[in-house]
Order: C-alpha cells, then sequence, then structure tokens
C-alpha cells in the first residue's frame, strides 16, 4: 500500500541538508551579527545639553583634561561637575539658551543628567589611570573626538576587543606625552618604540573581579 | 552446518524463547500492547509519573527564579545532589549500550529479550542527567557556554578541563545511542504500520518506519548499518563513565584524586543500569506478560552480571582503602579511615548505606535458588539502585565537607527543593518510559524472532528438528524472508 506520494522521498534529503545548516548558520551569525560592534558603535543619544567637543576640541585646541581631569588619577575619567562648564560659562556667552540647563543646575545645585555612552557591564573593572600611563591614547578607545560635534561611541568596548589589545597592545601605544593627542599618528614617533615588559593581563581576573 | 542460534544441548543450554513460541505469537504478544487500549494500571502510572514531572518542573522554575541558593549547596560543599544525581542517570543510562552493543558483538543472543527496552532505558536516563547540568550553572540562561561557540567574548571552555570532555562524550552517548535506538526500531516499527487499522496510525508508524519493506537487500544494509553502529557505541560503554570520573579524578582532592576511578565507574554504571534494567522489567513483564520472550534465563543471566560488577566495584572500594594506606597520604587516610569508614565520620552512615548495598546484597546471587526467584532480584534490584546512588553521594559530599582547611568545614543537608528536583527527574524517566511501552515495541520483534529455531537457515541433515516447531515453518528460511512474509498478512 502506498501510504505516501512519491514527492515525499525527497524530503529526507532536503530536510538533512537544512538541519546539517541551520545550526552552523545560526552560530555563525550570531557570533558575526549579534556583538557591540553592530549594536554600540555608533551610539550618539542627545544629551541635555548639545556640549559640542568639535567645539570646545577641535576649534579652541582644550585638552581632554581639562574637564576629565581624574582620567591620570583614578578608574572613571569623570564627566566634569556644573563648576567646571561654569569656570568658563560665568563669564562667557551667559545668556546662551543652549546653556540654560547648566545655569539651571549652577543654581539648583542639582547635577545635569548626561547621558551614559561608552558603558561597560558592571562586572567589568576597567581602569582609565592604568591605560593612560602606559600611553594608550584617548583616540584609541574614543575615536575622534575632536571632529565629533554630538558623541558618538567609536569602538565596540566589547571583551573580544579588549583581549585583541591586551594580547598585542604594542600598535596602540604611544608616547606618554601624546595621550591626549588627537593629531597623532605613529610617524610623528620615529625612534619611540613601545615598551616590551607591560604583560596585560588577558587572566579572567584581570578585568573580572 | 551448526548455527549460533541453537543451544548447545551437551552443556545443558535450552532455547532461548518459551516452548511453543511462534514467529506470529512474538508478533501479537509485542504489537497488541501498543494497540489496546491502555490498561487502568498504565493511566494510574501515567499519572503519578507526570505529577511527578509537574513537581519538577516547578522546582526548577523556582531554582530560575530565586538561584541555587535554594539549594543546600554551600562552601565547601559545592557540588552535591545535583552532580550524584546527574552520575547517577548517567550510570543507569550504560546497561543499555552495554546490552545492545556489547553484547551484540560477542554474539550474545540473549539480549534480543530485553535490549529495547534498556537502549529506551538509556536514552530516558541520559535525558534525566543532562537536567542536572544545565540547572546546576546558576544561571542557566548562560548554560550555551558550556559549548566551545565561537563569539565577541573571545572566551572559549577551558579544553584542559573534564568539564568540556564531559560534554562531548555525553552529548556523543546520546546521539549515538538514540540513533541505533532507532535503526533497531524501524523493521518493528513497519510491522505496526501493517498491523495499523487507522489511517493516522499507519501513516504515524509509516513516516517512522522510513519506507522500510523488508525485502532481502533492505535487510543486508540494515544488518551492515546496526553492525557498524554497535561497533561506534562499544567504545563509548567505556569513554562515557570514565570521561564522567576525569571529572574528580583529575581534581586534587583527597577521595576524589584516584586513578582507579575509570574502570571503577564503568564497573558501577554497568552495575546500576542492569539494576535498573531488571527493576523496571520485572514490573513490565508481569504486567504485561511477555513471560514467554523474556524467561527466567534472561533473568539469570542479568543477575549474574550484576554479581560480577557488584564484585568489581566491592574490589575497587577496597582497592581506594589499599592505595590510601599504601601511597602514606596522610590526608587520603584520614578520608577513608576516618572521614568514611569510621562511625564517628559525619557521613559514615551514608558509606555503610553504599557497602551493604552495593557489595553485600548482591552476593545473594552466587546461590541460583536465589538467583531465579523473582522477589528476591527485585528487591536486591532496588537495593543496588540505593547503594549506587549513596556511591555517587559518598564520593562528592563526603570528599567535599572537609576540605583542607578545617576552618571551612561543613555539613550538608538537602533541601526541600533538592529532593523535589531529585524526585521530579524519576517522574520525567518514568513518564517517558511509561510512553514509551505505551507507543512503542517494548521487545526488539524482529530481534526475537532471530532466535528461534525456525529463523535458523541450514542444509544439514534435519537432526535438530526433533524440537517441536508449531508453525510449521520448516523450511530453510531466514528471517528477514519471514519477516517480509508476515508484513504483508
Amino acid at each position: 500500500m502506498q501510504l505516501f506520494s512519491k514527492s515525499l522521498n525527497k524530503l529526507p534529503i532536503i530536510a538533512g541538508v537544512i538541519g546539517a545548516l541551520v545550526g552552523p548558520v545560526v552560530i555563525l551569525g550570531v557570533w558575526y551579527y549579534v556583538t557591540p560592534k553592530n549594536f554600540q558603535v555608533g551610539y550618539a543619544p542627545t544629551q541635555p545639553v548639545p556640549y559640542s567637543h568639535r567645539l570646545h576640541v577641535g576649534q579652541m585646541g582644550m585638552d581632554c583634561r581639562y574637564c576629565h581631569s581624574n582620567v591620570e588619577k583614578s578608574a572613571k575619567a569623570m564627566i566634569p561637575p556644573t563648576q567646571t562648564c561654569m569656570g568658563c560659562h560665568a563669564m562667557i556667552r551667559t545668556d546662551s539658551a543652549k546653556l540654560a540647563p547648566v545655569r539651571k543646575s549652577w543654581e539648583t545645585g542639582k547635577p545635569v543628567e548626561w547621558v551614559h555612552i561608552h558603558k561597560l557591564p558592571d562586572h567589568v573593572y576597567f581602569n582609565h589611570s592604568v591605560h593612560v600611563a602606559v600611553g594608550v591614547g584617548c583616540k584609541t578607545c574614543h575615536g575622534r573626538i575632536d571632529q565629533m560635534e554630538i558623541v558618538r561611541a567609536d569602538q565596540p568596548l566589547s571583551m573580544g576587543w579588549c583581549l585583541d589589545c591586551h594580547r598585542d597592545y604594542k600598535p596602540n601605544l604611544r608616547p606618554k606625552g601624546e595621550v591626549t593627542n588627537m593629531n597623532w599618528t605613529p610617524e610623528m614617533a620615529a625612534g619611540w618604540a613601545p615598551p616590551d615588559n607591560l604583560n596585560p593581563p588577558t587572566h579572567c581576573s584581570g578585568c573580572h573581579r | 552446518m551448526s548455527s549460533v542460534n541453537l543451544p548447545i544441548k551437551s552443556i545443558g543450554e535450552t532455547p532461548l524463547t518459551a516452548e511453543g513460541t511462534t514467529f506470529r505469537s512474538i508478533t501479537e504478544t509485542v504489537s497488541r500492547v501498543t494497540e489496546n487500549p491502555a490498561p487502568r494500571g498504565w493511566w494510574i502510572a501515567f499519572l503519578m509519573a507526570s505529577s511527578f514531572l509537574g513537581i519538577m518542573t516547578m522546582a526548577i522554575g523556582y531554582l530560575f527564579w530565586m538561584g541555587v541558593g535554594v539549594w543546600g549547596n554551600n562552601a565547601p560543599v559545592y557540588w552535591a545532589w545535583d552532580i550524584t544525581n546527574f552520575v547517577w542517570w548517567i550510570g543507569i543510562g550504560h546497561a543499555g549500550t552495554l546490552i545492545s552493543a556489547v553484547l551484540f558483538l560477542f554474539r550474545q543472543k540473549w539480549r534480543t529479550a530485553i535490549n529495547r527496552f534498556a537502549e529506551a532505558m538509556t536514552i530516558f536516563a541520559v535525558i534525566c542527567a543532562l537536567v542536572f547540568p544545565g540547572i546546576h550553572v546558576g544561571r542557566a540562561w548562560l548554560a550555551y557556554y558550556m559549548f566551545p561557540l565561537p563569539n565577541e567574548m573571545s572566551i572559549w571552555p577551558n579544553f584542559k578541563s573534564p568539564l568540556i570532555w564531559d560534554i562531548f562524550a555525553v552529548s556523543t552517548y546520546a546521539t549515538v545511542s538514540t540513533l541505533f535506538w532507532f535503526v533497531g526500531l524501524i523493521p518493528d516499527l513497519a510491522t505496526l504500520r501493517d498491523r495499523a487499522k487507522s489511517p493516522l496510525r499507519r501513516k504515524i508508524y509509516g513516516a517512522l518506519a522510513l519506507g522500510w519493506r523488508g525485502s532481502n537487500r533492505a535487510w543486508q544494509n540494515y544488518e551492515r548499518a546496526y553492525l557498524i553502529l554497535a561497533a561506534l557505541s562499544t567504545p563509548l560503554v567505556l569513554s562515557v563513565h570514565s570521561v564522567v570520573s576525569f571529572d574528580f579524578a583529575t581534581s586534587l582532592i583527597p577521595g576524589w584524586h584516584t586513578t582507579i576511578f575509570p574502570p571503577y565507574f564503568v564497573a558501577g554504571a554497568v552495575f546500576s543500569g542492569f539494576a535498573m534494567v531488571m527493576t523496571l522489567m520485572l514490573v513490565t513483564r508481569a504486567v504485561y506478560g511477555v513471560r514467554s520472550i523474556v524467561m527466567m534465563k534472561h533473568l539469570e543471566l542479568m543477575n549474574k552480571i550484576m554479581l560480577t560488577t557488584g564484585s568489581l566495584v566491592g574490589y575497587a572500594y577496597g582497592m581506594e582503602f589499599f592505595i590510601a594506606w599504601y601511597s602514606g597520604d596522610q590526608y587520603e587516610q584520614w578520608l577513608f579511615f576516618h572521614n568514611r569508614a569510621s562511625l564517628d565520620g559525619p557521613f559514615s552512615w551514608a558509606y555503610w548505606i553504599m557497602i551493604s548495598c552495593n557489595v553485600l546484597s548482591p552476593q545473594v546471587f552466587w546461590f541460583k535458588k536465589m538467583r531465579t526467584s523473582i522477589p528476591v532480584m527485585f528487591v536486591v534490584s532496588i537495593l543496588i539502585n540505593i547503594g549506587m546512588w549513596f556511591e555517587r553521594f559518598v564520593i562528592i559530599v563526603t570528599s567535599l565537607h572537609r576540605d583542607f582547611l578545617p576552618s571551612s568545614w561543613g555539613y550538608y543537608k538537602p533541601t526541600l527543593i533538592d529532593i523535589f528536583t531529585y524526585l521530579g527527574t524519576l517522574g520525567l524517566f518514568f513518564t517517558l518510559f511509561l510512553l514509551f511501552i505505551r507507543w512503542i515495541p517494548m521487545v526488539a520483534i524482529s530481534e526475537v524472532k532471530g532466535v528461534l529455531p525456525e529463523a535458523d537457515p541450514h542444509h544439514d541433515a534435519h537432526a535438530s528438528h526433533d524440537e517441536s516447531h508449531e508453525d510449521g515453518h520448516d523450511e530453510a528460511v531466514g528471517t528477514p524472508a519471514i519477516v517480509a512474509a508476515e508484513a504483508e498478512e
């Protein structure tokens, strides 16, 4: 007795091929696409104050450390307090509408609520000071901040991305004096060689504690 | 030309099936279980089993919601009932492959009566075992970290760790035993298809039978495939539990760090697997009346295997003590002599339950009277199941609860959730098992037919034909042709 139509004879082959492909395709797809490289890079939220790094850093030439003053000393680079802004803006553009939230914060004592862009998971203990101290440039992780009107995430900050550098750090180091220089290129340090003895950690507790 | 199928009368062998068994009676006995409505007892058992399955689901749901703190595991006993249950279930899963693959290669024809049953039990036990590695990881939704999948974090499992070997060993075992079981089922599913009355039933069994027609060529390919799968699964009988034992043996904890573990675990696994087959077989045999196929002879042979493996396990227990003494390692000596065996040890009760159930109870099988007594073998098989659970508990918990730092010593007590999860996996096991009995031929019909005297093709004088041949198949024909002929009925 013929229970099934003849056309079903191909079914095992088709099902076998599809079954063999689905797993690898899903895994490769997740591996390639579901990463911070696709979901984090380019994140540029609207901030409460339309602060322009392009103006302050690129055109006026302010040093990163004028505002992010803890970057050499502590784990956090620090978002500047309202007082830092008011150091200049108490006298410059005192009636600018764009600066209204800053003046309000100055009067009320309530900090401006900047939107956090470079977020790491809670179980990652990243330390700015050690990276700056060995000569990792600001640009390496944050990109050309001096050209950004609105700050956007430039690098994925994923674990694999961190490990790439920890395993081969030399291409990402520069002389310590050039850390905040946005225009620095390796050609500008002819004759300078990165140190051989840094041994950045690649074990779990190097970053997870 | 004499045949491997025929009993050798001069050494007292008797046929592997009961007097009066015919091709037809085998098909009838086995198939009608799946065709007649389920008896009331089946429904009661199924209801109970699925209730326990529900309890397991709730216990695991609660665990996921609350975290592993709902279990009794805590420093220094980081592994407790979870891994005990895992190893226990994996061990039980060993009888199936041993019976189906190793005994097949050794031409132990008596296996045909119990192999389907044991293989099904293997698969269900492996499913129960696989529950535990998945839920014991704390954050179960990250359990896929156990597999070496490429990811943007650039993290891989530690290939030097036996835990990853374990993943490969157990998943290979699950795959190969399922494949083996299914290949063995194909001719029998075709029998059910051909007997089916309703079109739906015919379609379902027809799809599962993969278009089996019982032709000579199909049988040739089939038997070759079965042989290859048997050869593939044979090393797994030894490898899986060896690798499970590496989880312990490669660590430095006294009581775990032992070279005897791989063979000792394999012997224990076969031991517990046979005990579980025995427990289930005795009940099923009584309920469904397959006594003519699963005879006392088979049960007795299984008891002999249990006596052998039980004594092997007993030897391993003894050898652990010898090595503890002989090595001069004071930590190991303290663990074995004080912590486990001496009544001062907080878990010595578990140790002595293990010894009495695993080493002492199977010794009754030295006596033929005991080997052939159904109540005795039923009680002993249950004692062995209990004893083998305690063996894993003793290995895991007594070794951990007194580690090198007396300041961190502790005691382990299971919580209700531990107990519910364990009982729940029994529910999962029996639910699957009852479904199997209900829907799938529980005895390998075609293989049992193959060991009937009538199935023996021979051209010599009809000297062996003084046996009774009820159904008149006097012609020299092989099993395949007969099964095919019967499928046409």
